[in-house]
């Protein structure tokens, strides 16, 4: 590996001091004294028809600037252009309790509220189905009346022969996993600041957003104005994890209100509305059936996801292709069929949440694996061993992998949790486990396909010395604005220091798909690399001629430009930025992103999902006490190897493994929503439980760097990976610790001290029988 | 009702008329534009939004403005001095203790409130002194190390 002068060490981000200042400015930190004050007035049933929406003593109330109902927006939306089916307000039914009826903007909070009170509302309420069973039963109430048995979309794949590979298995096993519904709970509670100026017919929207482009798309087309009329800046944006990955509804409720009233209106959901917005990752059941050779070899895998999606399309096709897909790409499997079924429930819509789709299927996948293991006496290491890929190649779906450190991440976390001299020697109570993950760097085509490069990034010489990166790319804290600029000074020879950073305001920055599918880094960073080296191409051709030599020869280098060995002197930075001025003039260089074709998955429909142009990969051990009295299981320590190709800032890539660790800890053992009548029983900070820093175990992080042959710098994706080998590991861990196995997510205190008491009574019973 | 509360801002000495009913946080944020404190919850969850008064750590969501009357109430924006970070804060930010930054402000405010008490905490004073301060983005690793280098740079 060619050492690097800036990248490869760890950065702290470039947005760092903001932040620990409290300089840093959220969506709701923009509002002015003249902002105006929304709220929602959302649906207090689950299902039913709108027969009165009477608002007008509300709009007659002093203080009241603008109210919007389902009537101010006819256009559907929703994040797929082939499944849009939602409004921002509802019109004739609604879906979900939560559900936004009308909206209002007032000069005053109270005013707001009072004018909520004084709209009449009647819903003739239908059957509601909170559950996928429920929505399917044959006499259920329809959500959408041309969506038969309420199934959103169905789908079906077989690649090679699953019937042939269960005749050759040695050991076929079948079980079901359930997994409970889960949100992202990012911190920044929802918000969009909106403005309009009714004399140029100009609206400028600050919105929370992991994807700004889409919600510039969105807002334009529910409102029918031009695109060129609208501005969408992303401010600093308190995480996402998914939930912003799409225009949510309150985006648009701000940008009809602000119209309505001529002026500027901030939009700030309560958490409790927050939690209703959901778009997390939905109630899944899977059945899996595996077929393998005594050896551990995998013969044949079928697969059945049930998703239940909340009421509205959303990212759910998707979801459902996502886990079917990702069935692939991790080992050799050449013989997979997989049925998914997303079905439409009366709960707000799921969406995308950190590995999207592909969680709760690698959660049964890696449980079954380990369960075989122990019937056949196989190491769970070896058994993940019989059955790596060998890259480059393509698997039975089509998904390209060029770079493979799946092995390495095996060894690492096998050596560093002692595993071979400690697993099976642990007292009672105590266990370990482990499991294995990948996930994509970018999805090879974007949902909006208009044949546009997948990134763009322009970078400016500016007189004064500066470099100035303009990027639509959206840090929402992972550290995105800190890899281009790290990738513009690695690549001119400057200081990081001479480097700015202008990402995300559609009024100057250049379009970006935005942040999500873990496509940022590898995308944005190949643009970045590409505007840099056409950057440094004109300084060269600058230089060369001041120092009369052959550019070629000319080396770019710690602010400095030099022939190696040559008897002329250095030409500093500075001098050689006032050469290239003077030839032509401002520089602005432009570096592009395009997936390449054999990179954008198999032909079959749906194929396009799954496909990328490089996979993380994991391997995860994670050590636990059970406490066999409560239920209650502490996570002493986790280790965690993933292979992100190559680490451009170590300490931001440590900090995404950690996190995303973390959050499938927290999917594993407390997070869960809760609809009871349709009402969210979860929806705060303390019901929805998470780990707080006191249940939080050490995690040891290893990083792999298998040097992908198209990543930036042979980089590939760090923030989703780890995540989906937590929930298994710890599964596998309890099973190690109490030999009990437990089909559930989340496994909390009641559930596992409940699988445990009818275990005991259930061995009680076979040996009182024998 | 309103009344009358005379009280210090990080260092500053601030007399206001306020309803009895204002929230210390809604007080910060809109009537002294000091939007670094954050809300994160609806009331008394997430530790976002604490600040110090008379040098505890108190979650300003949870506290009326006139309960602050009478006393000295330290918020993020006062934590550097002459534009220099304080130790916390630059051990939050060379450490990476904070990645979309929205904790942030509370978390740094509850340490500070810990380090002062107790300048050199053990890695579990730590996780008990921010228990009440939620992270979705770290898995607090890293926040904790931010915390132990800040009161070793004290040292």
């Amino acid at each position: 590996m060619k050492d690097h002068s800036t990248i490869g060490r760890p950065a702290p981000l470039v947005d760092g001091i903001e932040k620990v200042t409290g300089r840093a400015r959220y969506t709701a930190d923009l509002a002015d004294r003249d902002t105006l004050t929304a709220r929602i007035l959302r649906s207090p049933v689950a299902h039913g028809r709108i027969v009165r929406l009477d608002t007008s003593r509300a709009e007659a109330l002093p203080g009241v600037l603008a109210v919007v109902t389902g009537a101010d927006c006819d256009v559907p939306y929703g994040v797929i252009p082939i499944a849009q089916n939602e409004f921002p307000l509802a019109r004739d039914k609604v879906r979900y309790r939560g559900e936004p009826v009308a909206a209002v903007a007032a000069v005053d909070a109270g005013t707001a509220e009072a004018a909520l009170a004084l709209i009449a509302l009647e819903i003739d309420p239908l059957p509601a189905h909170a559950t996928a069973a429920e929505a399917r039963a044959p006499d259920a109430a329809l959500l959408h009346d041309d969506k038969p048995g309420n199934i959103e979309r169905e789908v079906h794949h077989e690649f090679g022969s699953v019937e042939a590979g269960f005749a050759e298995a040695d050991l076929i096993r079948d079980e079901t996993f359930s997994c409970a519904e889960v949100h992202h709970a990012m911190m920044e509670p929802n918000a969009t600041l909106a403005e309009y100026d009714p004399e140029r017919a100009r609206l400028t929207l600050h919105s929370c957003t992991q994807v700004p482009f889409y919600v510039h798309l969105a807002v334009a087309r529910c409102l029918k104005m031009d695109t060129s009329r609208i501005r969408v800046v992303k401010p600093f944006v308190g995480g996402g994890f998914g939930h912003r990955t799409e225009t949510l509804n309150f985006e648009i409720i701000a940008a009809l209100l602000a119209r309505k009233a001529g002026g500027k209106v901030l939009l700030r959901l309560s958490r409790e509305e927050t939690f209703l917005t959901h778009r997390g990752r939905p109630q899944t059941d899977v059945r899996l059936k595996i077929g393998m050779k005594r050896d551990g070899t995998l013969t044949a895998v079928e697969a059945e996801a049930v998703m239940a999606g909340g009421a509205y399309a959303g990212y759910g096709l998707v979801t459902i292709l996502y886990a079917g897909a990702l069935i692939h790409g991790l080992y050799a499997i050449e013989n997979v069929k997989y049925d998914g079924y997303r079905v439409y429930t009366n709960t707000p819509p799921c969406g995308a949440m950190r590995g999207h789709g592909t969680v709760d299927m690698r959660h049964a996948f890696e449980c079954l694996l380990d369960r075989m293991a122990r019937e056949l006496g196989l190491d769970p290491f070896d058994l993940r061993r019989a059955n790596l890929l060998e890259a480059p190649t393509f698997t039975a779906n089509g998904l390209m992998v060029n770079s493979y450190g799946l092995p390495e991440a095996l060894d690492r976390v096998e050596t560093a949790s002692g595993w071979t001299e400690r697993r099976g020697k642990l007292p009672r109570g105590r266990g370990l486990g482990m499991a294995c993950s990948h996930y994509v760097s970018g999805a090879a085509k974007p949902v909006h396909w208009t044949g546009e490069p997948h990134a763009v990034v322009q970078m400016r010489l500016e007189f004064d010395g500066a470099v100035t990166v303009l990027t639509g790319a959206s840090d929402i804290g992972q550290g995105s604005s800190t890899i281009v600029a790290l990738a513009a000074a690695e690549v001119l020879g400057i200081d990081m220091a001479r480097v700015r950073v202008v990402a995300n305001d559609s009024e100057v920055t250049p379009k970006d798909n935005g942040s999500y599918s873990s496509r940022v880094t590898f995308m944005v960073g190949n643009a970045a690399i590409e505007a840099a080296r056409a950057l440094r191409e004109k300084l060269i051709l600058a230089a060369a001629e001041k120092l009369e030599a052959d550019p070629v020869d000319v080396v770019c280098e710690g602010e400095s430009f030099f022939i190696p060995g040559a008897a002329q002197s250095e030409l500093p930075w500075q001098e050689v930025v006032y050469a290239a001025l003077a030839r032509e003039g401002t520089l602005t260089e432009k570096g592009t992103f395009r997936t390449p074709e054999k990179a954008q998955g198999g032909k079959h429909r749906g194929g396009a999902v799954g496909s990328t142009m490089g996979f993380s990969y994991g391997a995860q051990v994670v050590e636990v006490s059970v406490d066999e009295a409560t239920g209650q299981i502490t996570v002493e320590q986790v280790w965690s190897a993933l292979d992100v190709g190559y680490a451009i800032n170590p300490l931001a890539v440590e900090g995404q493994i950690e996190g995303s660790v973390w959050m499938g800890m927290a999917q594993a053992m407390s997070e869960e929503t809760a609809w009871r009548d349709g009402l969210h029983a979860h929806a705060n900070m303390l019901d929805y439980r998470f780990p707080t820093i006191a249940e939080s175990p050490p995690v040891e992080v290893h990083i792999v760097e298998s040097i992908d042959p198209l990543g930036p710098f042979g980089a590939k994706e760090a923030g989703e990976g780890a995540l989906s080998g937590f929930p298994p590991a710890l599964v596998n861990a309890v099973a190690d610790a109490l030999g009990l196995d437990v089909n559930f997510l989340p496994v909390t205190p009641d559930r596992l001290l409940e699988a445990l008491i009818k275990w005991r009574r259930a061995q009680k019973r076979a040996g009182g029988a024998s | 009702m309103s009344r009358i509360i005379k009280l210090e801002v990080n260092g500053r000495e601030v007399e206001d008329l306020v309803p009895d009913n204002l929230l210390l946080v809604d007080y910060l944020r809109e009537r002294l534009a000091l939007t670094g404190t954050k809300m994160g919850c609806d009331g008394g969850e997430c530790g976002a939004c604490t600040v110090l008064i008379d040098g505890v750590a108190r979650l300003s969501c949870i506290t009326l403005a006139a309960a602050a009357d009478g006393r000295a109430v330290e918020t993020i924006e006062g934590q550097a001095p002459g534009g220099r970070l304080s130790a916390l804060q630059r051990a939050f930010h060379e450490h990476l203790g904070t990645q979309c930054g929205y904790c942030t402000p509370g978390m740094i405010m509850a340490a500070e409130a810990l380090l002062r008490a107790n300048p050199d905490p053990s890695e579990a004073e730590i996780r008990e002194a921010l228990g009440g301060n939620l992270c979705r983005c770290t898995g607090y690793v890293k926040i904790i190390r931010s915390v132990r280098a800040a009161a070793e740079a004290m040292a």
